[in-house]
């Protein structure tokens, strides 16, 4: 494995399946009546967060903590950076302080690259979301909950049907899903009306639809995204009234899907536009569920990316 | 490279371990084994194999102990492997640890740790296939399948028929 995660291109097939099964392992060890563990203690984990959240940064955070690492959580806000310090000054303070690694979420695609490249840090990069670009702990999270949910899967998806649903042109968690899946083997879908759908998406290796009521009863998983209302700068739709109906799930859509098919949505949820609530509370939704496993999955690819020697450490 | 212990020596020290358990714990109540993957774990399978037939069931587990490890900084990260709770627990049992070669006494004391994450065993004791010596902690085994005199510079291969195809105990290196 390399020793950043910025994409998930940068994970071979056997990258992904040793995450996979480390979380699996540590959803068992954890289980017990203490939660934590020392494997990274005296390493120090910068939260390095440009834009808002909340499920990521304390997801980064608890897995930090079960592991014994030291958390420091920046936010842009109430930071220097609102008085104009650049990405650059910012990394260099983080390195004077001793980061081990720096896990950052930054508005622009490409951020977490240029913070890896640039040779500012030393730290071991991780990128939390950046822009409209990637979101590899997501989809990494994503497959857990996935693998989870079709144990005897393993974590092959050969054959597995994946619909993914809604604003695709802004979604960071598809692109990183439909890396990730189609690397397992998984035949992903993605629905969604023309103006949502990024330019060069035919180069993807997915099947497209504009219509969610096609082949909704073939799908394994069903997979929501948000409504990106903050990027919504144009018109892409209609209404979100119309927007809801083509596109939102609803009980009657829920209805018709398998019955052994799961619902997935990466949060925060617009209940009542993409996903009704009574969807997103159903029995088949494994939305909590993902919440849960995006602790063991990043607790996963942090033992793996600084629980033992850095490269450069490994002496012979 | 000959063999110090074959198939049937194997078969005979692990017998003679399932009897010192059950002496020394006064039958089988409230004993567990925990078996340290890879080979301990195959180990602890046997030694309850033979106590099943000596007259009770015992339940068995694995305890993976990667993460407790104090040489985690020495190496590239190693991959986790199976921790799985023997049925019943192990709050207030006899835990038997189980490994096939101790040597510095490092793995036991991370399974020492692993151990208290999962809860608290009324006594642990540690069963062994080969006691090589070299010890660089206070720690030492209840059950030992062979003393096996080395130098620091040799090393002990453990094969076991279940993911080796043979049985064998040897040294190797100089």
């Amino acid at each position: 494995m390399k020793s950043q995660l910025l994409s998930i291109n940068d994970l071979s097939t056997a990258d992904i399946h040793s995450i996979l099964s480390t979380a699996a392992e540590l959803e068992r060890i954890t289980d017990g009546p203490t939660k934590k563990l020392p494997t990274l203690r005296g390493r120090t984990v910068v939260n390095l967060f440009f834009e808002d959240s909340t499920r990521t940064r304390i997801s980064f955070e608890t897995a930090a903590k079960r592991l014994s690492a030291d958390v420091i959580n920046f936010s842009a806000k109430g930071s220097s950076v609102s008085k104009g310090e650049s990405l650059k000054d910012t990394a260099q303070t983080l390195q004077a302080m001793g980061a081990d690694a720096v896990v950052i979420r930054h508005g622009s695609s490409g951020a977490a690259q240029r913070l890896a490249d640039s040779g500012w840090i030393s730290a071991t990069v991780i990128n939390a979301g950046d822009g409209t670009h990637e979101h590899p702990t997501q989809a990494l999270l994503d497959a857990f909950t996935i693998s989870k949910s079709f144990p005897d899967r393993k974590s092959d998806f050969s054959g597995l049907r994946v619909a993914i649903v809604g604003d695709i042109l802004h979604s960071r968690v598809a692109r990183s899903n439909v890396l990730l899946l189609s690397k397992l083997g998984a035949s992903v879908t993605l629905i969604a009306p023309p103006t949502l759908l990024p330019v060069g998406v035919e180069t993807w290796p997915v099947k497209i639809s504009y219509n969610m009521d096609e082949q909704l009863e073939e799908f394994d998983v069903v997979m929501m995204l948000r409504i990106q209302i903050e990027r919504m700068s144009n018109f892409f739709f209609p209404s979100e009234r119309e927007y809801s109906r083509q596109y939102g799930l609803n009980e009657e859509r829920l209805l018709r899907m398998k019955k052994s098919a799961i619902v997935m949505h990466p949060g925060p949820m617009n209940r009542g536009l993409e996903i009704s609530a009574s969807s997103a509370d159903s029995s088949r939704s494994v939305i909590v569920d993902q919440v849960g496993n995006g602790v063991l999955t990043r607790m996963a690819v942090l033992y793996l990316l600084l629980g033992g020697a850095a490269l450069t450490e490994v002496g012979q | 490279m000959s063999a110090i212990l074959e198939s049937a020596d194997i078969d005979r020290a692990l017998k003679r371990i399932s009897h010192e358990i059950i002496e020394k714990n006064q039958g089988l109540e409230s004993v567990v084994l925990m078996g340290i993957p890879t080979r301990g774990a195959y180990l602890a399978n046997r030694i309850s194999l033979i106590l099943e037939e000596l007259g009770a069931k015992v339940p068995v587990g694995t305890l993976d102990i990667t993460m407790h490890r104090d040489d985690l900084r020495l190496r590239p990260p190693r991959p986790l492997l199976p921790t799985l709770m023997p049925p019943g627990g192990i709050e207030g049992k006899h835990v038997v640890l189980v490994d096939d070669v101790l040597f510095s006494g490092r793995t036991i004391r991370a399974a020492l740790d692993a151990l208290g994450e999962l809860g608290r065993p009324r006594t642990v004791q540690l069963a062994v296939l080969v006691d090589r010596g070299h010890r660089e902690l206070p720690i030492r085994a209840d059950y030992v399948g062979k003393n096996l005199p080395t130098s620091s510079k040799e090393s002990v291969r453990v094969q076991l028929s279940e993911i080796d195809e043979i049985d064998s105990v040897e040294i190797v290196g100089a």
